[in-house]
């Protein structure tokens, strides 16, 4: 290994990139993408960055994949570094891929823990739906990984880390795909990946309306509302951000309440940490009730009123 | 207008089973059937094609000689032609071999407007493919589609769905569009369909076909190793109430309360 370069247009996540890299005794550089990153230099260097190419192209605004991944290739060259690191959000992965294929690099996406042994990189990834955790080291001589987001915990180093800060003149065009409006989604209130307690809803919820029960439970629990894909998605009922599953957030909750969803795997890849899953489903051949801990086999119609009803009489 | 769907061809995953002593994935006798995603991509294709009179739909699949029966639900859809590239030389192709084996076959049907794919496959979803192929076809790519307009200048608008995001883009034809779920309600054909189906064509094509060489493809030309893939440490305690709903009820909550996770 040369050398390593991180991106991600997500700050934090270049800098839990950083936090890995720097353990790995190469030169660890940054790529500092558009105008707006410019300010980061400083962050990244206190996270062990070496090095930051900067370029304010005015192309890299739009963020457009095919544009950032054309000016990694152009950076990966004049840094001579061999292992690129990014971050696996949307678009992170997507110019990864993309990057991958201009390097002729194997390129692993979604990785969900990365270590280095025996002079390798390893990094694991869900596979089979989810079904398993897929190990995979990369054989070819450059290497792009696309990891998620808090897979690494950034810290910074102790004491002052002096880094040097590159403009580089890149030879990029503007992307064919033209960004006409960008909307900002409104945040959730909600943050399931970190709450104790997870009520989590799917499509056996008949209507909107039934979320106020559902609601008052997870209240009676001490916890949040979270969901399986249909809700948020199609549905909307819930925020996007309480979707829980391979697209969506990863919980590790002392309890998770499965309330009227099946437990398909996509979803419950993203509950496997629980340390308590319980579930209610009307279908005793569900497949949450073989992940579950404690189940209840019924009409959650019914049975959650009374469940609310009984915590009730038993708070103090 | 002609519209290719890249379709993949995936295993059950509700049907795999986990060896309980080794963890391993039990592969042998799960049914194959197409993408989840690339079902509402090819849906979109059809629902476009429905709307005008000059669309041709093309649906190509890498896989067994074996999945001639799961491509024709693509053609009962309302795919006019399936393309399944089928090789032995194909087993344990990686991202970047599936994007050139794909990329040679696009690039001998030569005349094409909109390439349609998942945002990832159903059971890997790495996302790579598409961006790949892209890459390969020198074409522009909008990912994570959620709503979609062809205009009649050849170009498209697209709403990509991104975490913190809508990004309205547009694009001239021709483009890589990767959708999301969210896009359509891919439809299920009627018998009908099926039937009428069987008289589609579907091509079959080799390595040696589309003018690929051994060394570019398969477990070889992986650079991707794989060393070990496990299903999750997973025990549960599976106390399952199929009684009486208020006794159900009274045990969760003692047992929540044993668990120490129930802070009454």
């Amino acid at each position: 290994m040369n050398g390593v370069l991180i991106y991600s247009e997500r700050r934090t996540l270049a800098l839990e990139l950083l936090t890995f890299a720097r353990t790995l005794s190469v030169p660890v550089s940054v790529a500092l993408l558009g105008e707006d990153s410019r300010a980061w230099a400083e962050d990244c260097f206190a996270h062990g960055a070496q090095c930051a190419y900067f370029s304010p192209h005015p192309a890299l605004n739009d963020m457009q994949a095919d544009v950032l991944a054309s000016a990694l290739a152009q950076i990966v060259t004049l840094a001579e570094t061999d292992v690129i690191l990014s971050g696996s959000t949307l678009r992170g992965r997507e110019v990864a891929a993309r990057l991958a294929q201009k390097l002729d690099a194997g390129c692993i996406t979604d990785a969900n823990g990365l270590r280095y042994e025996a002079g390798q990189l390893i990094a694991t990834r869900y596979s089979l739906g989810g079904n398993t955790v897929s190990t995979q080291t990369i054989t070819s001589p450059r290497q792009v990984i696309a990891v998620m987001p808090q897979t690494i915990q950034a810290t910074p180093l102790e004491g002052f880390n002096h880094g040097e800060m590159i403009e580089v003149s890149l030879d990029l065009k503007p992307s064919p795909v033209q960004v006409i409006e960008r909307r900002p989604k409104p945040i959730a209130g909600v943050d399931v990946a970190s709450a104790e307690v997870v009520v989590c809803i799917g499509r056996g919820v008949n209507a909107p309306q039934d979320l106020a029960m559902v609601e008052a439970l997870a209240k009676a629990l001490g916890g949040v509302i979270a969901c399986t894909r249909p809700i948020s998605h199609d549905r909307h009922w819930l925020h996007e951000e309480q979707m829980i599953g391979i697209s969506g957030k990863v919980v590790k909750p002392l309890l998770y309440l499965g309330i009227g969803l099946s437990g398909q795997i996509q979803h419950t890849v993203g509950i496997s940490g629980a340390k308590i899953i319980a579930a209610i489903n009307s279908d005793k051949n569900a497949p949450i009730f073989q992940l579950a801990d404690y189940g209840i086999v019924g009409d959650l119609y019914q049975i959650v009123p009374k469940l609310l009803e009984r915590l009730s009489t038993q708070s103090p | 207008m002609h519209i290719i769907v890249c379709m993949k061809q995936v295993p059950d995953l509700e049907k795999i089973r986990i060896k309980s002593d080794t963890r391993q994935p039990v592969l042998e006798g799960v049914p194959w059937r197409l993408g989840e995603f690339e079902k509402n991509a090819l849906e979109e294709a059809v629902r476009i094609k429905e709307k005008r009179d000059d669309v041709k739909v093309t649906v190509i699949s890498i896989g067994s000689p074996k999945l001639k029966d799961t491509i024709k639900e693509a053609l009962a859809i309302g795919a006019d032609e399936a393309i399944l590239l089928t090789d032995p030389l194909f087993e344990g192709n990686d991202t970047a071999a599936s994007a050139k084996v794909l990329a040679k076959v696009i690039q001998s049907i030569g005349d094409y407007d909109l390439i349609l794919m998942g945002e990832g496959s159903t059971d890997e979803h790495s996302g790579q493919v598409p961006s790949r192929l892209a890459e390969l076809l020198g074409l522009p790519q909008v990912t994570y589609v959620r709503e979609l307009t062809l205009f009649e200048s050849k170009s498209l608008r697209a709403i990509r769905d991104l975490e913190d995001a809508l990004e309205v883009v547009e694009v001239n034809l021709p483009a890589v569009v990767t959708v999301t779920p969210e896009l359509n309600e891919p439809r299920l054909p009627p018998l009908t369909a099926i039937l009428k189906a069987a008289r589609k064509p579907i091509n079959i094509w080799n390595a040696q076909d589309i003018g690929i060489a051994a060394e570019e493809v398969g477990v070889n030309a992986s650079t991707i190793k794989e060393l070990s893939n496990l299903a999750p440490l997973q025990q549960r305690k599976q106390v399952i109430l199929d009684g009486d709903m208020d006794d159900n009820i009274d045990e969760l909550i003692r047992a929540l309360q044993r668990e120490g996770v129930l802070t009454l």
